[in-house]
């Protein structure tokens, strides 16, 4: 993906001055940030840094947390979503997440899909949004004859996509993906990552990923977080080649991490 | 030497445990047949038959009957009244504790709860006596002193913090992250709570009810004050009845002399109560056994 594809794509969200808190401790210091419409972001850096929590700000996640405040804005197509009238349920039905560790319901497969559209008021044919979302996942292949059967029967990695799944099943705009590969194998993962590339042509996915490879391959940006600030951000070919802070290159070529 | 004292030092302890073993199997035996043979003598001039399908109850004022369902159904207005009112209760208790209640709010709620467990059941026989059955009547003054109502709210009470303690665990032992699952996908708290949350922990919701159940079969103190001493198959809650347990209180108080065929029924009536538990705790296992759901 070159850099001038990217650049007459509209922002679809932002971030102005944003800061997150726990307790005392200031976790992200006055991130400011764009991300365009239907590309892949990679949020890298060494553990620590601040990167998930950045990304569970994003669809307000992080109010399930008792202890972090968060100042600053984030509009999501020009919406605040930390304005007084911003309703956190229904952003998150339109940010979709994807989290670290496969985290699929107790219930049937079938059921862990059309779970998020019936609560929201989907009226459609669920045999249909289940079969779309399925294929989207690459996943409908092989769970297609078995789909009442628990979603605990499915291996790490269909898991992970089952997760996508459902996820795609709500029709967001955005998928953040908190390192979705981490706890997954090889052969998992590269699956992930094809998919990943497929579904950017419908989503906005904003991943994080402690794997810099896996940030090389998949993503147009790239912004590197250290210490709770951003460091550096950029065209991801740009920032693995020519990056023009020299941390972002010591983490890199894998001087510190 | 040191070896040799290592090795008595090792075999003493296993002695002792094995020691502390045998007294629980030993007590459990002793339990079984005690009951056993009391039972067999009791059976020697009551036939089964009639023990079991009688509708009966006089023991002690003649003319003799030993038809034991009036007690059963004493026992069975108790548990349902008990358990109809503590699960829901104790399931909303759980949530609020789980989901709702800020980590200050619960500090102070968990001991509550703990110290409401650990009041002596007899009591809650007198709250039942001097506050819950007053406050009826204030509603309605046709009920009774003594009844089963009463015995079954106060035993409601006994068993709610069990019930909330026990479910609040199931609820915190659910991963967060299937919780968050739920919330990334535009749920508020009740649909998370409905559709995931209990779902998933339905099989420790239907534990802590048999072992409620349990309780409530056995409590004694309480509905022997609240519920009355009148045998009675009846189908009104308001009335007096006797549970099972209340009867052998009676008995053992020294209403029936030793070795009578009224003192044996006390025996007969602890073996029911006995097998009553034994089978529901046996259904309560299997149930779970099958109903167990692997949450990763």
């Amino acid at each position: 993906m070159s850099a001038s594809l990217s650049e007459n794509k509209e922002v679809i969200l932002e971030t102005k001055d944003l800061n997150v808190f726990y307790g005392e401790k200031q976790a992200i210091h006055s991130i400011s940030m764009q991300v365009k419409k239907g590309t892949v972001a990679a949020l890298i850096g060494p553990s620590g840094c601040g990167k998930s929590t950045f990304l569970r700000s994003l669809n307000r996640m992080n109010d399930f947390v008792a202890s972090a405040k968060v100042n600053g804005d984030v509009f999501y197509k020009g919406q605040n979503l930390y304005s007084k009238k911003a309703d956190p349920v229904e952003i998150r039905s339109q940010i979709g997440m994807v989290f670290q560790k496969p985290n699929p319901f107790p219930k049937s497969i079938y059921k862990n899909i059309i779970w998020g559209p019936k609560i929201n008021g989907f009226t459609g044919d669920m045999d249909l949004l289940v079969e779309k979302s399925l294929k989207r996942a690459a996943l409908w292949g092989e769970v297609k004859d078995r789909l009442h059967d628990s979603a605990f029967d499915l291996s790490g990695g269909q898991q992970q996509r089952l997760c996508i799944a459902r996820t795609i099943a709500m029709n967001p705009d955005v998928i953040l993906m908190d390192e979705p590969c981490s706890a997954l194998d090889p052969r998992s993962t590269q699956a992930i990552e094809d998919l990943i590339s497929e579904l950017k042509r419908r989503y906005t996915i904003i991943i994080v990923t402690h794997n810099m490879q896996q940030a090389g391959r998949i993503s147009d940006e790239t912004y590197f977080f250290h210490e709770g600030h951003l460091i550096e951000s950029g065209d991801t070919k740009m920032i693995f080649t020519k990056p023009s802070v020299q941390m972002t290159e010591d983490y890199i070529t894998g001087r510190f991490g | 030497m040191n070896s040799f004292k290592n090795i008595f030092i090792g075999r003493s302890i296993h002695l002792l445990l094995i020691l502390s073993v045998s007294i629980t199997i030993l007590t459990t035996l002793a339990v079984i047949v005690l009951l056993g043979k009391e039972s067999f003598e009791f059976f020697k001039e009551v036939s089964i038959i009639s023990f079991l399908f009688g509708t009966k109850w006089s023991p002690l004022i003649a003319p003799h009957s030993f038809g034991v369902l009036p007690l059963v159904c004493g026992t069975m207005w108790i548990v349902f009244g008990a358990v109809l009112f503590a699960v829901p209760t104790g399931l909303l208790v759980a949530v609020y504790l789980s989901e709702y209640a800020s980590d200050k709010v619960k500090s102070f709620l968990k001991p509550v709860l703990e110290l409401l467990a650990g009041i002596p059941t007899v009591v809650y026989g007198y709250f039942a006596l001097t506050f819950i059955t007053p406050l009826m009547k204030w509603f309605n003054p046709e009920i009774e002193v003594f009844n089963a109502a009463s015995g079954a709210l106060v035993v409601g009470i006994m068993i709610l913090p069990m019930i909330a303690s026990l479910c609040d665990d199931a609820f915190t032992a659910v991963p967060r992250s299937i919780k968050e699952g739920g919330y990334a996908l535009g749920a508020n708290t009740f649909e998370v709570i409905k559709d995931i949350l209990i779902p998933a922990t339905k099989s420790r919701i239907g534990a802590a009810t048999i072992l409620a159940v349990s309780r409530a079969i056995g409590e004694t103190m309480a509905v022997t004050l609240a519920a009355g001493a009148t045998a009675r198959l009846t189908a009104d809650p308001f009335g007096s009845v006797q549970t099972m347990t209340a009867y052998i209180v009676q008995v053992t108080m020294g209403d029936a002399p030793a070795g009578g065929v009224e003192y044996l029924s006390s025996f007969a009536v602890g073996t029911l109560l006995f097998i009553m538990t034994l089978v529901m705790n046996i259904i309560g296992n299997q149930w779970i056994f099958k109903s167990r759901m692997r949450i990763v």
